[in-house]
């Protein structure tokens, strides 16, 4: 089998502008799915509202499309109810963090067996580009119009806080790892948390000097540095850049998990 | 001064000239222009307002009634899903008496996710105890701002106002609007003065529980004050004819309504379609006129009761239904109607965007003269 068997082709053409980072995490989510060898009619998709809330309608499993920030209490239900089906969650950093982040800790509290991808382009997207609590101090949107003046949320540091059993970050920029990364939050029960960093050509680069959809994708590759690198940094007490990406894992452990099959 | 302007740009600057201290808004299609306008016009300090990009609706209108509670006029946008997760929020601010002015660019409700237009979201909070008004065109959803905020904080009533157009039709279409000059809005619109606010110097406590020995007072107030807008929302709206010559003062506007034999009820947009499908029906040789609702809260129903007295029929156009029932408007205006003899028949159309042309409205009228009506309209039976 292969991962585009996932794809729900009749729904093509997709919504995506040319460009756009979340057709690359779909992709390497439904790769990683593919290497688990989960069955289409044992896996559901549950997603809010946003351009990264879109990608279950572009897969052909079973979806539930909810209000906008209330996928993951969705989801608990789906997985307590069906806790042998593996129950995945597309999310954005709008609908996670700002209008849905209470839900956010709470799933990561409650540790339930789901898998979370969220597509982080640092902006409201599918609304037009307004800011959104992951949007960089300084950085430019149609709420923010000289910069955003508000501190943004590290979403890897929120989960471990509030107690997801796997956290990681990547970028569109880092297939093969993130692509590593969604499966091995799969494989681990509890909440598994993969933040991706994706480029959002229309609604955030063209506002903040990315030019190109390259540029952005070409500022994840060189501003990313690996989380054990940065801890060492950290430990030895050098600075690190402002606008540093923080990749890697950044935990994989064991705290009791909710929602696993009798 | 006459301006082409986008719906969405001219209520902006309407709310700019109201000069709103606090703004809190989330983004939703299709509020986004206005509250985008705002964020604008604060940052370029056009506007000497705090702007807070909240995290949801449920902060936003939070914020809102945080602000107003502490003295300041406030100000917030929304739609739809949004307005629906304000909804504890709304009895919250419209039960401490506060007199927040929010915009609803009208849209559907899910499921299924629709971002088109009808009227489902503000009907649905018909009973939240907020001033409602609609407009018909820009012209209207500018003027109902400056209107709105003198009425919502007016000492005899301190209630909280919606002023709602229809999402896309009216938010995203530019017409000529003749908007007022800041002077102009200042003469009309003084600075907010609260009755009470919070106050360190002089403590009091807003939305405190009330028991049972209490709690229907309350309400009954509550509903005394909505009583006495229709007085405060007349005088406000005839000061604004006097001073610029556009009269708000009637809750209900009729239209070509005197000698007809079937009476038209609409709100929004529609009116305007309705009004030439009226046109086009009376060069026919037909009796049709419209009475359009601008204020659905307070009900004007002695106002409808005096305007169709005369009339063989009514026909409502609902673009929103109370599932089980029948659309809102049709059944308040059968209530305001009770006892007398004429049919008043209603119909939900438009529902999730579906157009409305000037052919349907014929056609309804058509099925009023037959007798047919409380149903939908314009079913594509060949899904179903
Ligand atoms: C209750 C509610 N408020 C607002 C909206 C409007 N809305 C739709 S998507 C969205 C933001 C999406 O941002 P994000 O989750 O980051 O997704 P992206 O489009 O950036 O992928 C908003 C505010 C809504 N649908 N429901
Ligand atoms: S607006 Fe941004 S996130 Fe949405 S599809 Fe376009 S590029 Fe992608
Ligand atoms: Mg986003």
């Amino acid at each position: 089998m292969s991962y585009d068997e996932w794809l729900r082709q009749d729904r093509l053409p997709h919504i995506y502008c040319a460009g756009c980072g979340n057709g690359t995490i779909i992709n390497c989510t439904l790769e990683a799915i593919d290497g688990m060898g989960w069955k289409k009619d044992e896996t559901i998709f549950v997603s809010g509202i946003g351009c990264s809330s879109r990608a279950p309608g572009y897969i052909v499993t079973d979806s539930l499309h909810t209000t906008h920030g209330r996928a993951l209490p969705f989801a608990t239900g789906v997985k307590m109810a069906r806790p042998g089906f593996h129950v995945v969650v597309f999310t954005g950093d709008g609908d996670l963090a700002a209008i849905g982040g209470n839900h956010f800790i709470h799933a990561c509290r409650r540790n339930i067996d789901i898998t979370v991808v969220c597509m982080n382009n640092q902006i409201y997207g599918m609304t037009g580009g307004q800011g959104s609590p992951t949007t960089p101090m300084g950085a430019l949107s149609t709420t923010t119009p000289f910069g955003s003046a508000e501190p943004a949320f590290d979403l890897c540091e929120l989960a471990i806080a509030a107690g997801a059993n796997y956290v990681a970050r990547w970028t569109s920029y880092h297939v093969k790892e993130l692509t590593k990364a969604v499966k091995v939050g799969m494989e681990t029960p509890g909440l598994s948390f993969i933040e991706a960093m994706v480029q959002c050509p229309t609604n955030y680069g063209r506002r903040n000097k990315f030019r190109q959809v390259l540029d952005q994708v070409e500022y994840f590759r060189s501003h990313s540095m690996m989380r054990l690198k940065y801890l060492q940094h950290e430990e030895r007490g050098e600075p690190v850049p402002d606008a540093t990406i923080v990749v890697g894992e950044f935990v994989n452990r064991k705290r009791p998990v909710m929602g696993l099959p009798k | 001064m006459l301006e082409i302007t986008e719906g969405s740009h001219a209520v902006a600057k309407a709310v700019k000239m109201s000069r709103p201290q606090v703004i809190a808004a989330y983004p939703i299609t299709p509020q986004t222009h206005i509250v985008e306008t705002l964020a604008d016009m604060v940052a370029d300090c056009e506007l000497d307002a705090e702007y807070i990009t909240v995290e949801s609706e449920f902060s936003a209108l939070s914020a809102c009634l945080g602000a107003s509670a502490a003295g300041s006029r406030t100000y917030s946008a929304t739609t739809s899903q949004g307005l629906a997760l304000m909804f504890e929020v709304c009895f919250n601010v419209s039960g401490m008496r506060l007199p927040v002015v929010m915009t609803i660019a009208n849209r559907a409700l899910g499921a299924p996710l629709s971002i088109w237009n009808d009227q489902q979201d503000s009907i649905s909070l018909r009973d939240c105890g907020w001033l409602q008004f609609y407009a018909e065109d820009n012209q209207e959803a500018t003027d109902l701002h400056y209107i709105a905020y003198k009425v919502a904080e007016n000492p005899e009533v301190l209630l909280p106002a919606f002023v709602c157009f229809d999402g896309f039709i009216l938010s995203h279409t530019y017409e000529p609007v003749d908007m007022l000059t800041q002077e102009d809005v200042d003469r009309f619109l003084p600075p907010y003065k609260p009755v009470q606010k919070l106050d360190a110097d002089d403590p009091i406590s807003m939305g405190m529980y009330a028991t049972p020995d209490y709690y229907l007072e309350f309400r009954y107030e509550h509903d005394q004050a909505m009583k006495r807008a229709k007085n405060a929302i007349s005088k406000a709206g005839k000061e604004f004819g006097e001073m610029f010559g556009r009269d708000y003062s009637a809750l209900v506007e009729g239209y070509r309504v005197e000698d007809a034999e079937t009476a038209i009820i609409a709100i929004g947009s529609l009116c305007g379609t309705v009004k030439d499908a009226i046109d086009e029906m009376r060069t026919a040789g037909k009796k049709v006129g419209l009475l359009k609702i601008r204020c659905f809260r307070p009900f004007p129903a002695d106002e409808i009761r005096d305007a169709l007295s005369h009339v063989k029929r009514v026909a409502v156009l609902d673009k929103n239904i109370s599932v089980g029932a029948k659309g809102a408007v049709a059944i308040e205006v059968r209530d305001a109607l009770y006892g007398k003899t004429m049919p008043v028949l209603g119909y939900v159309l438009g529902l999730g965007g579906r157009d409305v042309r000037i052919s349907d409205i014929k056609n309804i009228v058509s099925l009023a003269e037959s007798g047919k009506g409380d149903q939908f309209y314009g079913l594509r039976t060949e899904v179903l």
